[in-house]
């Protein structure tokens, strides 16, 4: 009854559910608010409205169809931000534009990867699989005898464990969700079930680690702990219904759900079951992360649950007061995500945010909250929690845990730790202009 | 009665058919031997299984390295010369904060690393391109040049997994019940 009386009614009689205008997100879906909405912004611009005319692309048959579609030649800025791209001898970093985008699903050709030698470029007729090691029988795979077993398709995240590590910076880093947050993306995966294919060659399941190696240049190999492996690992050979991208391990790559990305082999040529870790310079070394007290953690294994707002957000400006959604991910790798609060007080009051379901385990959760900008200045945050209970921790927790740099980050691709999975907070203006704050 | 026999018979012959289809897997892998796996399976692990026949010391290392390495990683193993190419000695204390950089000499719990990541990775051109004499000869040069082990020390598949690297003590494992 009284949803018909507010459907006529502008944005105004919403009462705020938090501080600074954050409004009652069961409004969310309801057409009147999305029309109170447009009613307001045209109002407050004063734009008005001009005769339409027929333009050229309307007068004129259009371009011939292509075989392999590309996005319009307007979305050229959507575009991965890369960190090598005269192929110097080091590793390099291409990060997925998340501030551009909306959904869950990241397209593959703006899926993030890291490559640290080089892009095979792998021929998959000649690609081999071989598992071997504690097993009973030694097997090697082709690409084409892989995709004749039953398959299996789930969406997850891929986070590198190196994402999000400007904020570990004592003073926050200015930069976008894609600067900041763009090594992680998520996909459909489709592949063979690892635990089927360790059985059919009879691996010893009291080994207590697989090492995964792939066939770049590097020979990368990570040590895959056996309660993983004939766990929810994956074989994937499918990324977003095609064939992976060169760039996320074609032609074959391990799926570990919810694991740090490294650990997610690309290029897979080899699994080998074994009774110790092999100790890889990229476990022993890059993804041990330092503790304040010197120490350091080893076997982090876990994407831990995190959320943060793509919109609005850093690069962005709010032209004008009025009615707004902030929207962001949220994910674990605990599983799925179970609740989103937002706050656009800088953390004083939150209200919860509306999931975008359906809420897969290991993957994004999109969230939404709508928003009444005053136009005085914000905080804008974000808090998620899985389903296991745990809660994406406050910053002022994190850094009392984790440490924080003593001098202020500089390059907003370097890696001063790992494992971030605090808040991110952006400082709206009254101007309307976004920043990346702490708060 | 009947009726509910046969009920049952059909439900147990769907069982049995069922577990018999979830066990069949199509077992398209072929069998292949360890000694065809030789030429990839070169993991070296840190209790010394995987190192392969071989040997070197220090002294032999350092002219490969001034051919094979100084390009990138410096004199001395000092880096600065290639972006990436860290340092191969030396590093301060750990304590120095959570973003000190983390070395062979300061951060490394097992020699066998060096030994793997050198044998399977490096040089960066030219990666899988040095004999096993040359890559315990490196690994021995990188462990002098950190007083790891001293000049004339021997290092092979017997030596090198006794090595006992400064921080082999440094480390928690995070997540201990998922291994």
């Amino acid at each position: 009854m009284s949803t018909g009386r507010r459907r006529t009614r502008g944005s105004e009689q919403f009462e705020p559910v938090a501080g600074n205008g954050l409004l009652d997100r069961r409004l969310l879906l309801r057409s009147g608010l999305a029309l109170a909405g447009v009613t307001a912004g045209v109002a407050a611009t004063g734009a008005a409205a001009e005769p339409l005319t027929n333009d050229p692309w309307t007068l004129e048959m259009g371009e011939p169809t292509p075989a392999l579609q590309v996005p319009s030649r307007f979305e050229k800025n959507v575009v991965r931000t890369r960190t090598n791209p005269n192929n110097e001898f080091r590793n390099s970093h291409a990060r997925t534009p998340h501030h551009l985008l909306n959904g869950t699903v990241t397209p593959n050709s703006l899926h993030f990867s890291i490559n640290h030698a080089g892009l095979p470029d792998i021929d998959p007729e000649r690609h081999r699989l071989v598992i071997h090691g504690m097993v009973k029988q030694p097997l090697v795979f082709t690409l084409e005898q892989l995709s004749r077993y039953p398959l299996v398709t789930r969406m997850s995240f891929v986070e590198c464990s190196g994402n999000s590590a400007p904020l570990f910076s004592n003073e926050p880093v200015q930069g976008t969700a894609q600067a900041l947050h763009g090594l992680v993306s998520n996909a459909e995966w489709t592949g063979v079930p690892l635990s089927v294919l360790l059985d059919e060659a009879g691996a010893d399941l009291s080994a207590k680690w697989v090492i995964a190696e792939g066939a770049d240049a590097h020979a990368l190999h990570r040590s895959v702990p056996m309660k993983k492996a004939i766990g929810d690992a994956l074989v994937a050979i499918y990324q977003n219904g095609e064939r992976l991208m060169p760039g996320n391990g074609y032609p074959m790559r391990l799926l570990l759900p919810g694991y740090q990305g490294n650990m997610n082999v690309k290029f897979l040529r080899r699994l080998k079951v074994v009774d110790q870790p092999a100790m890889s310079m990229f476990e022993s070394k890059t993804y041990s992360q330092l503790l304040p007290d010197g120490k350091a953690w080893r076997f982090h294994f876990l994407q831990e649950v995190k959320s943060f707002i793509t919109h609005p957000s850093f690069g962005q400006t709010l032209k004008v007061p009025g009615l707004y959604q902030i929207s962001g991910v949220a994910y674990s790798g605990n599983g799925r995500i179970a609740k989103v609060m937002v706050s656009a007080d800088g953390g004083k009051s939150w209200s919860e945010a509306a999931l975008r379901g359906p809420v897969h385990p290991q993957a994004f959760t999109r969230f939404d909250m709508p928003w009444r900008w005053d136009g005085q200045p914000a905080v804008l945050q974000s808090r998620a929690w899985d389903e296991a209970g745990n809660a994406q921790p406050l910053r002022k927790d994190f850094v009392a845990a984790r440490g924080e740099t003593q001098k202020p980050v500089t390059n907003p691709a370097a890696f001063p730790n790992q494992h971030y999975n605090s808040l991110t907070s952006w400082g709206i203006g009254s101007t309307g202009e976004i920043k990346h704050v702490y708060a | 009665m009947s009726t509910r026999k046969s009920l049952l018979a059909a439900s147990l012959l769907l069982t049995l058919g069922a577990a018999a289809v979830a066990a069949e897997t199509p077992k398209l892998g072929k069998p292949i031997t360890e000694a065809e796996i030789a030429a990839w399976d070169i993991a070296a692990m840190p209790d010394g299984s995987g190192l392969p026949p071989g040997s070197g010391t220090a002294a032999q290392g350092a002219p490969i390295y001034a051919q094979k390495c100084v390009a990138c990683h410096g004199e001395g193993g000092k880096g600065g010369v290639a972006p990436g190419a860290g340092p191969l000695a030396g590093g301060g204390p750990l304590t120095a904060g959570i973003d000190a950089p983390k070395t062979i000499g300061n951060f490394y719990g097992q020699a066998s690393t060096v030994f793997d990541f050198t044998r399977r990775s490096m040089p960066f051109n030219m990666p899988l391109s040095l004999t096993d004499n040359e890559v315990y000869a490196l690994t021995a040069y990188i462990l002098a040049l950190n007083k790891i082990i001293g000049e004339n020390d021997v290092m092979d598949a017997k030596t090198l997994p006794q090595v006992k690297m400064p921080n082999r003590d440094g480390f928690i494992i995070r997540f201990p019940d998922r291994i």
